[in-house]
């Protein structure tokens, strides 16, 4: 078995001495560098530009406004396209833009020889604005007279969708229910990959290449070809190593601005090298999301109706828009069903920059509020939080309507149950009650809810080719692509195991190119092994079964007769060894009567779809006194089905545990009242957590094969983030007795809560 | 790629005196974890800067025949730390400068460009200021010795005359004698940090470990420049060691501060840590110094 074996990434060596190659590394010393004029107003009409001055600095070698910029509207979420109207996402972007919608937005551009001469030129230029008032609430937004960003959208409302199940209103008759009405709240993050968003662009054959820090190279050629104006296939993308995305990168990003400049300065190479500043100001953050939620409960707990409003900030463009903030509602009466719920989601335009995909989609804050919720309601009525849940969450056999997800196994019971046990929750629970004093330790949960892939959403597919050397070893490609997590060491694990060649026999093609690449959607949702492990088997099946064809021709057994084990063609029979794949690729290859290149190239389309489930618990120090929230322990248990290779499961685990500490404890984007300005957009200010700020990150699996995966996968790329803030707000909860609905519990919140609580009074 | 148009480099103190005169407008850099970070921003954008890093001769640490201790100003954070002769008598600067950004900065970063700065949330600077540390600045007129306390004369404006360099932070015997302090950075995370505020706090006992003979108190954050807390140390100077003491601390010390409002946190937040920051600093000072509260 080469499947659930912790190999070493097939990168690893690559990576650890430097040899790897990212897209800067890749990039020619002698391309010209494009920097961005930002706007410094957050909702403004560009009325002028003045590049008189920025021409004249040695070095510069054009600059561009955005009254020179192409009409073209594009749309930047990493989505598939899709062929009817309704359902492609929205076209909403120019190149520059002539509207300043936030703080930041791109007005201007300068094309020089070096950094330093961009820059200078950049200083130089002058804009004068009709500067227009803005808003950064998202439900400030929504009231009439607030100023309106997007002509088409009346109150800023991008969309709005419901859910409507059973009689919320007759449900709450019932006497003796009791209500609980809360608001929670959740704040704008930065993914903080390590690699800045970085592309480079030149023009060659008459078409316009482009290379690019990218999870979605086949999404980003459709979005550069919108944005230009030129047929798809005039465009190519190339995707090297990328040093984390996150989502920020599942996004076309400055590709169709870079790839525009390119046919500025008669195609010659242009490169386009964000700055740390501008990865946080410029470029995509986590949807701050409002929710307002009243349950209906009876005295023992049981749910008899909800109601739930979310309020996603999109900030100044569409982007991945409203399916963030409607999957999160979507996960609510599916988590803990819920006969009558009513449920509203708003997507809202607003003057700060723009909401995209982040690891989690919408879920760190539905999860975030639904498990504080769920405590809450323990709380208020003194319910046991574990034996609440397990009572009133999702049933084994539960099936959603509109995805046909199943709870095939007992899932939810058995995470807790690895969870308790590794914490030692009952006892600490205990040990923790009536605690005085100023440094008190809590203890907490959080369940999480996932979908694996976006099946039905959009359409789910993903195309793979193998090549077959003379020696019996495979390229194989892939279109989802390696984006840190570990995906290039799992594909090739897929493929050794179904071709029946050992692993070290598959050279993963790493880098995607759309001009070579078969085709596939990216990396994003947690859906690369369960669809590109559909694609993989379903190429490796074909593969096998073409190859066993041909190896009848010299071993004159029945292709049936024979199977690939570790890399030979062996009789099943009698287990013989005939010849080994290497013998019969290099006899085939150079056959003069039947000449063959052994080749493989399927696409699978997924009509289905996995859920993907787990827990959180950490426990807690609160030093009441400095306001600061130590974390002693914590872990998280998945259900991610078969793992391929553990040890890379484990490691994401970690990095999403991380990115879960710094969304609970200390990581929030400050903007500023007045202007509207990003105040803390660096790694100084942006307290992003560090190595010194986690305990032991405990990962632990059950694994409960999904039926309806190639390899009994499902989602764990973005799942390990969602639970974490919730689990530790719910262990805070414990410590202190004080609730905390807001994110992240940063000492300044902690200091108001707890002045708030008479904790500080003499 | 940085912005600047010029770089003189000086290997003594000599040839700095002399490009510092040749080049009134140049800006000095030594480890450069300041001076870059603002040429990227923008601020500096252009300049001319005179490198001291080669100097030798006034980096490392050494104690002086009557007994001072001499911090070169190019010594760097992670030698301070690591270095006996801190570790014996001033252990808490180590401790204060290990808190400075991570590794790499402390490898690069040194103690003058830290105080040179002038910035208010330098992690020397509270215990600098709570030990009476002396600033050397040598010039075309010879050695000047100016008390720390002097020579920060506002928001990143120091004492350096034109002509002049910083070529070492002073530490007298009367100072470091029988005397054990302990640091608080306060942060909003534990690496990677700058401090929200900072608050060095040393004692020397009696004897019997029962009074306290000489307390002094440093503050970074607290107001625009790093401050002594002179008022809660003249109240509690010749104070029994006790938690009565400790309290009383706690309060007076919000008269010696003067904290800002700002984005990074309330003011309001920021009094009532400098309070429990004292408290716990002077508990810990009582401690290390072999008292018992």
């Amino acid at each position: 078995m080469i499947i659930g074996k912790s190999y070493t990434r097939v990168d690893a060596y690559d990576k650890a001495t430097g040899r790897t190659k990212y897209t800067e590394d890749l990039c020619d010393k002698h391309a010209l560098v494009a920097k961005i004029k930002h706007s410094n107003v957050a909702h403004a009409i560009v009325k002028s530009v003045d590049i008189s001055e920025a021409e004249k600095i040695p070095g510069v070698v054009k600059v561009l406004t955005c009254f020179d910029a192409p009409e073209y509207l594009f749309p930047t979420a990493g989505h598939p396209w899709s062929t009817e109207e309704s359902h492609q996402d929205i076209c909403d972007r120019n190149v520059l833009t002539k509207h300043v919608r936030y703080y930041g937005d791109d007005v201007a551009a300068v094309v020089a020889e070096d950094e330093v001469a961009a820059k200078r030129a950049i200083e130089a230029i002058k804009v004068e604005y009709e500067v227009l008032p803005f808003v950064l609430d998202v439900q400030e937004a929504m009231k009439d007279g607030a100023p309106q960003i997007h002509e088409k959208y009346k109150n800023n409302v991008l969309a709005h969708t419901q859910i409507h199940k059973g009689n919320y209103e007759e449900a709450i008759k019932e006497p003796g229910l009791i209500k609980i009405d809360k608001w929670y709240n959740t704040q704008t993050v930065q993914h903080c990959h390590i690699e800045n968003f970085i592309c480079y662009a030149w023009e060659e054959g008459g078409r316009i290449h482009v290379t690019s820090s990218t999870q979605i190279p086949h999404v980003t050629r459709r979005c550069v070809a919108q944005a230009l104006g030129v047929d798809w296939g005039r465009v190519r993308v190339v995707k090297p190593y990328i040093g984390g995305g996150f989502g920020n990168k599942q996004d076309a990003l400055y590709e169709p601005l870079c790839a525009w400049l390119t046919t500025q300065v008669g195609g010659r190479l242009v490169k386009l090298d964000c700055q740390r500043e501008e990865t946080f100001a410029n470029n995509r953050v986590r949807h701050a999301i409002r929710y307002h939620f009243i349950s209906w409960v009876k005295p023992d707990g049981t749910l008899v109706a909800r109601k739930v409003e979310c309020f996603s900030n999109q900030g100044a463009y569409a982007s991945h828009g409203h399916a963030i903030c409607a999957k999160g509602l979507g996960s609510f009466p599916q988590l803990y069903p819920c006969e009558n719920f009513e449920g509203d989601g708003w997507t809202v335009f607003t003057n700060r920059q723009v909401g995209g995909a982040m690891r989690g989609y919408g879920m760190p804050q539905a999860t975030f509020a639904i498990e504080a919720h769920t405590e809450d309601i323990c709380t208020e009525l003194g319910l046991d939080p574990i034996a609440y849940r397990r009572k009133t969450v999702m049933p084994v056999g539960y099936v959603d309507a509109f995805s046909k997800n199943e709870l095939y196994s007992d899932t939810f019971n058995q995470c807790l149950d690895a969870g308790m046990k590794y914490i030692d929750f009952e006892r600490k629970r205990e040990a923790y009650k009536n605690q005085t004093g100023d440094i008190r330790r809590g203890i907490g949960v959080s369940l999480l809810w996932y979908n694996t892939a976006v099946w039905p959403i959009a359409l789910e597919t993903s195309s793979c080719r193998m090549v077959m050397n003379q020696d019996g070893s495979i390229q194989l490609q892939v279109g989802e692509t390696e984006i840190g997590q570990g995906a290039d060491t799992a594909f090739s694990q897929m493929a050794a195991e179904t071709l029946g060649i050992p692993f070290e026999k598959v050279h993963i093609v790493s880098c995607q190119d759309t001009d070579v690449t078969p085709f596939g959607t990216g990396a994003y949702a947690s859906r690369q092994t369960y669809a590109a492990g559909m694609g993989i088997r379903g190429c490796a099946e074909a593969f096998k079964a073409h190859i066993l064809d041909v190896a009848y021709r010299y071993t004159r057994m029945q292709s049936y007769l024979m199977d690939i084990v570790d890399g030979n063609i062996i009789r099943k029979t009698d287990g013989r060894v005939l010849m080994t794949l290497g013998e019969l690729a290099l006899t085939v290859l150079y056959d003069r009567e039947h000449n063959e290149h052994l080749t493989m190239e399927k696409t699978a389309q997924l009509k289905t779809n996995a859920y993907s489930f787990g827990c959180c618990f950490a426990e807690v120090e609160v030093d009441i006194p400095m306001c600061q929230v130590k974390l002693l322990n914590i872990i998280n248990v998945h259900d991610a089905g078969t793992l391929i290779n553990p040890a890379l499961a484990e490691a994401q685990v970690h990095g999403g545990m991380s990115m879960g500490i710094g969304y609970g404890l200390s990581e929030k984007m400050l903007y500023d009242a007045k202007t509207g300005k990003l105040l803390n957009g660096n790694l100084l200010d942006y307290k992003l957590s560090t190595m010194m700020d986690h305990p032991h990150l405990e990962a632990q699996f059950v694994e409960n094969p999904e039926p309806t995966s190639a390899y009994g996968t499902k989602g764990l790329g973005e799942p390990p983030v969602n639970p974490v803030a919730s689990a530790i707000r719910n262990a805070i909860l414990n410590a202190t007795g004080v609730a905390f609905d807001e994110l992240p519990m940063r000492p300044h919140l902690l200091y108001e809560k707890f002045s708030q609580a008479g904790f500080f009074q003499d | 790629m940085y912005d600047v148009e010029a770089i003189y480099e000086a290997k003594t103190v000599e040839e700095a005196i002399k490009l510092r005169q040749e080049h009134p407008k140049a800006v000095i850099i030594a480890g450069g974890s300041d001076v870059l970070i603002k040429i990227r921003e923008g601020k500096l954008a252009g300049c001319e800067l005179i490198s001291i890093y080669g100097i030798d001769s006034i980096r490392g640490i050494r104690m002086e025949d009557d007994g001072t201790l001499r911090i070169g100003s190019l010594t760097s954070f992670s030698h301070i730390t690591r270095n006996e002769l801190i570790q014996k008598y001033i252990n808490v600067l180590g401790e204060a400068v290990d808190k400075v950004g991570g590794p790499q900065i402390r490898a690069i970063g040194t103690i003058g460009g830290n105080t040179c700065n002038g910035v208010t949330s330098a992690d020397s600077a509270s215990t600098l200021m709570a030990w009476e540390a002396i600033i050397e600045l040598t010039g075309p007129n010879g050695v000047r010795r100016v008390p720390i306390e002097k020579f920060y004369l506002g928001a990143g404006k120091v004492d350096i005359q034109p002509g002049e360099i910083q070529t070492g932070v002073l530490i007298t015997k009367d100072s470091y004698e029988n005397c054990k302090g302990h640091y608080i950075k306060y942060g909003m995370r534990n690496a990677m940090e700058i401090a929200t505020t900072g608050c060095s706090v040393n004692v020397r006992l009696s004897p019997d470990k029962k009074v306290v003979e000489r307390l002094r108190i440093g503050y970074g954050v607290a107001a625009p420049v790093p401050i002594r807390a002179h008022k809660t140390e003249a109240a509690f100077n010749g104070a029994s060691v006790s938690m009565e003491t400790a309290n009383g601390i706690a309060k007076t010390v919000l008269e010696d501060v003067n904290p800002r409002d700002s984005w990074r946190a309330s003011k309001s937040m920021r009094l009532h840590l400098c309070s429990v920051m004292a408290k716990r600093a002077f508990i810990e000072a009582v401690k290390l110094s072999g008292g018992e509260i």
